[in-house]
């Protein structure tokens, strides 16, 4: 068995030694694309001079939105309709008469190589008229604010409200009540490898596209619409992708459009890669969210009731629609029953970069909100915060347990598994919650200020519509796996092996994972949403299952046995208990392909054997099988599944310099059925990490022009090495009932509630509620001496 | 354009340069070495580290002539010459030191240069001594473990 074993990364060898391929190892003599992007956060563009720009020795091309066609000229696609939705605004490829933030692409340059091409986009002049902005997210959803869009009364992308429940009832009942406001500040993915594209056509007008996205037969598609080419036409590649946590999922950034157009434009390869400060400013964020909050409780801590009101903020355009809030509404009761709840939030325009969702997706907003509650309630009616937590967790026997608002993916939102309450216990016990009172008050009588802090939060994961996934026996008898979704370091060659592995007795050195291309399988829709594991890994395993089915059904009749007293080992199938019977797994894949002449001696064998078995046999592709051994299989879930967590963090303060030091950082995690511990470890540890930034030092900052203040990883700090613990993980396992394999995602939970464990943390060793995240030194001061 | 001559990995390149080309681009595009990274173009991330006579230096932070008759040292150059890993490169896999693999070469570069001296040093010594390159993956929780492990074995 190799399914749920640490077995090592099958792609750690290329990535090692240098020889992995990024999108930018890609095509190195290639022209490339530089873009020149706005300096106004909201202008109307009055001209365009490229003349400049042309004089340039090497200069290929220069496009503005007057050379674009067709539907080149229509705005980008919004990914994710919602009917709520009242200003479906997304941008143009290039600029059209106005811009809307700083970085929107105004122009794009096409040279000999990088450097040309961006002397060129410098050599541009655009005159604008600055038009008045609307930076800052509370400013711009008041109802005199600059308006983003000008042709809209205000800037609202769009409004939803939920009830569960009857709220003004229970509140109006309840023993306690108390309104306060969270604050989440606009942070962003950061992956280390940027963007990049690289577009080439052949002579025969197929289009290849290397991308570094999420996401390639959602691009696949979109481009072959575009250019008017078939699907087959058009082969989008995400190769190696150094990192994505969410940005490079938005099928289109304009540059996605751009790049493969001026390939075909100038009948050459074009490149772009995108540079550190272009990311800041031209790949979208996440995060900012202002919550309003009003809770109700009965004397003994219950929750009756509880409302959210809160702001978005959307930026300039809203290519993903309303998702990141709407996932915000849906999972703030997390793993706790709310049989009153209400939500209603707006998004908002500003004029800063767009946002689609980030690791978390929403769910971090979500448990900073619901956790902080629970501490300042715990601390207003003078509970401990872990009791506070038991007397409103959904118990074991509750599932499946309906929350009573929307999913994400417009279902209801039903919870399939999960035990709140081992998980809280597990976590007291290991951060040892019970001694810390006297820890901590050891630790003040040598004037140092500790303080701990927890967190629960619920994910829900792994949504449909559906993956796929080709399995393919080759003659040699090593197996092919692929899947349209693409990696980004999650160690999807491992785990889909591991997953076909067992199914066809086949040793993992001898099966090949390819994912992301879409000439292996260009059906399928991408990674994001901790998706992966559960809707593609489920449909390697069909696709595995399918192929071992043909293969039995053959070697029975090969061994004139019955295809139920079959077993597959040592690349072979065999009678049970006779493993001298057995048939190579590549022999049956020759077999199975009448004629097929391949190489060895192997084959020869196998066409001897089929001569033989042809004498019994009326043709040799009997109906209702297929030739060789290979199925593709598509898994489409009902509903997502639904992993957890709680987190515990220990921090000291130091009151002179306000800095916070973690001092231990515990985790209990829940993704239901584990295919690969150390795989798991790594995305925890990863998303703590993620997460700690997210808490302490991750801020976008933008100024009130909408100027983007800290556009470089010198302003914009995450954590290095130096920064973060080393979590103490402690993994449970409750299977989900909902698929076959009982997974549940898992890439985004580490992140989840970390802030929220952190806030918490800080807020008990300082007796000062923290309501607002990241919370920077400065800010740490402000608060202590206000 | 001026004339340079770069050692890289103990193979000796004549070529002509812009005085603003950097060294990250030479090696990159100019000498096919795509395993040296570029994450931020600033020298804050780290991915771009390479050797320079034996120093760590952030490629994307030097231009290829400031290299001009000195030795430099890539990810390509790291394994044996009989194909097996470096002890780092071994450490790194066995102890989940990678996910994406982006700033992996520059670690790695980086961390030749220290971890024979790793093995007295405390965890938080070792997070010190990587302390200038970044990763977004992994938490640094099997890079620290890869670093120590290869030490003790060294």
């Amino acid at each position: 068995m190799t399914f749920g074993e640490r077995v090592e990364r099958r792609e750690d060898r290329r990535l090692l030694t240098g020889d992995g391929r990024y999108t930018d190892d890609f095509a190195p003599h290639s022209a490339h694309a530089a873009f020149l992007r706005s300096e106004y956060a909201h202008a109307r563009i009055v001209d365009v001079d490229v003349s400049g720009a042309l004089d340039i020795d090497g200069v290929h091309a220069v496009y503005t939105y007057e050379d674009l066609e067709g539907r080149f000229a229509d705005p980008l696609p919004l990914i994710i309709p919602h009917e709520a939705i009242v200003a479906p605004r997304t941008q143009y490829a290039l600029a059209r008469e106005e811009v809307r933030y700083v970085g929107e692409t105004i122009a794009m340059v096409v040279a000999r190589d990088r450097y040309v091409a961006e002397d060129a986009a410098e050599a541009i002049r655009v005159e604008y008229e600055p038009l008045p902005v609307a930076a800052d997210l509370e400013g711009a959803a008041e109802p005199d604010a600059p308006r983003v869009h000008g042709d809209r009364p205000d800037n609202v992308i769009g409004a939803v409200s939920q009830e569960h429940g009857d709220v003004d009832a229970a509140l109006a009942g309840a023993d306690h009540v108390f309104d306060w406001r969270f604050v989440i500040e606009r942070s962003a993915s950061m992956p280390l490898e940027g963007r990049a594209i690289v577009a080439r056509f052949d002579e025969e007008g197929g289009l290849l596209v290397y991308d570094s996205t999420q996401a390639p037969t959602g691009v696949r598609a979109g481009l072959s619409l575009l250019f008017g080419l078939s699907l087959e036409q058009v082969q989008v590649v995400a190769p190696d992708v150094g990192g994505g946590f969410g940005v490079k999922v938005i099928q289109f950034y304009p540059e996605e459009v751009l790049v493969p157009l001026a390939a075909h434009r100038l009948a050459m390869p074009v490149k772009w890669t995108e540079d550190r400060r272009e990311h800041f400013i031209g790949s979208t964020h996440e995060r900012r969210q202002i919550h309003d909050v009003t809770v109700g409780l009965d004397e003994d801590g219950r929750i009756v009731a509880l409302e959210t009101s809160f702001l978005h903020d959307g930026g300039a355009y809203c290519p993903y629609g309303l998702i990141i809030p709407v996932i915000t509404a849906a999972q703030l009761p997390g793993p706790y029953k709310l049989e009153n709840y209400r939500f209603d939030f707006r998004a908002i325009f500003t004029n800063t970069v767009p946002t689609s969702p980030y690791r978390g997706a929403g769910r971090p907003h979500a448990a900073f909100v619901m956790e902080r509650v629970m501490d300042r309630a715990a601390a207003e009616l003078g509970l401990d915060r872990a009791e506070i937590r038991r007397r409103n967790l959904i118990q074991p026997d509750e599932f499946p347990y309906d929350v009573g608002v929307s999913f994400q993916d417009g279902g209801p939102t039903v919870y399939d598994s999960g035990d709140y309450p081992g998980g809280l216990e597990l976590l007291m016990r290991e951060v040892g919650y019970d001694g810390f009172a006297a820890q901590k008050e050891a630790a003040r009588a040598e004037g140092r200020t500790l303080g701990l802090g927890i967190a629960c939060y619920v994910e829900g994961t792994g949504i449909g519509p559906y993956e796929g996934a080709a399995v393919d026996v080759l003659v040699d008898g090593s197996v092919t796996v692929a899947s349209g979704m693409s990696s980004q370091g999650q160690g999807h060659e491992t785990i889909f092996a591991q997953i076909a592995a067992d199914d066809l007795g086949v040793p993992l050195e001898r099966i090949r994972v390819t994912t992301g291309d879409t000439r292996r399988l260009g059906w399928g829709v991408g990674t994001f949403a901790s998706r992966t594991a559960v809707v593609a890994g489920n449909a390697v395993k069909k696709a595995t299952r399918e192929v071992r089915r043909q293969a039995a059904e053959l070697a029975a009749r090969m061994l004139e046995a019955d295809p139920e007293d079959l077993e597959f080992a040592e690349g072979t199938v065999r009678v049970k208990g006779s493993p001298a019977s057995g048939i190579p797994l590549g022999q049956l894949a020759a077999m199975a392909n009448p004629l097929r002449y391949a190489f060895g001696e192997e084959s020869a064998v196998a066409a001897l054997l089929t001569r033989k078995a042809y004498a019994s046999q009326d043709v040799p592709l009997p109906d209702g099988t297929t030739p060789g051994l290979n199925a593709v299989e598509y898994y489409s879930p009902k509903s997502g599944v639904f992993g957890y967590g709680m987190h515990a963090a220990v921090v000291e303060v130091d009151r002179d310099r306000c800095d916070v030091r973690i001092l231990r950082y515990v985790v209990v995690h829940d993704c239901g059925t584990i295919i690969n511990p150390t795989i798991v470890d790594g995305q925890v540890y990863g998303g703590v990490a993620q997460g700690i930034g997210g808490a302490l030092y991750e801020r976008i900052a933008y100024d009130e022009d909408g100027q983007l203040l800290n556009a470089s990883f010198m302003d914009f700090l995450m954590p290095y090495a130096t920064e973060v613990p080393e979590p103490e993980l402690h993994h449970t396992e409750t299977p989900s009932p909902n698929n076959e394999l009982g997974v549940k995602g898992v890439g985004e939970a580490g992140t989840i509630p970390v802030a929220a464990a952190i806030a918490n943390a800080i807020s008990d060793a300082l007796g000062t509620p923290i309501d607002r995240m990241p919370i920077s030194p400065s800010q740490l001061h402000e608060l202590m001496h206000s | 354009m001026i004339a340079i001559a770069l050692t890289v990995n103990g193979d000796r390149h004549d070529i002509e340069v812009e005085p603003r080309r950097l060294l990250s681009d030479v090696l990159r595009h100019d000498l096919g070495l795509t395993g040296t990274h570029v994450g931020c173009e600033h020298g804050v991330c780290g991915c771009c580290t390479v050797l320079l006579d034996d120093e760590p230096v952030r490629a994307c932070l030097v231009f290829a002539v400031q290299a001009d008759g000195r030795a430099v040292k890539t990810i390509e150059g790291l394994a044996n010459a009989d194909g097996t890993l470096h002890p780092l490169q071994e450490a790194f896999h066995r102890h989940h030191g990678l996910q994406c693999g982006f700033c992996t070469p520059g670690f790695l570069m980086l961390a030749s240069t220290v971890y024979k001296q790793a093995a007295s040093m405390s965890d938080e010594e070792i997070r010190v001594a990587l302390g200038g390159q970044l990763c977004r993956c992994t938490g640094y929780v099997g890079i620290v473990r890869a670093v120590r492990a290869a030490a003790e074995e060294a």
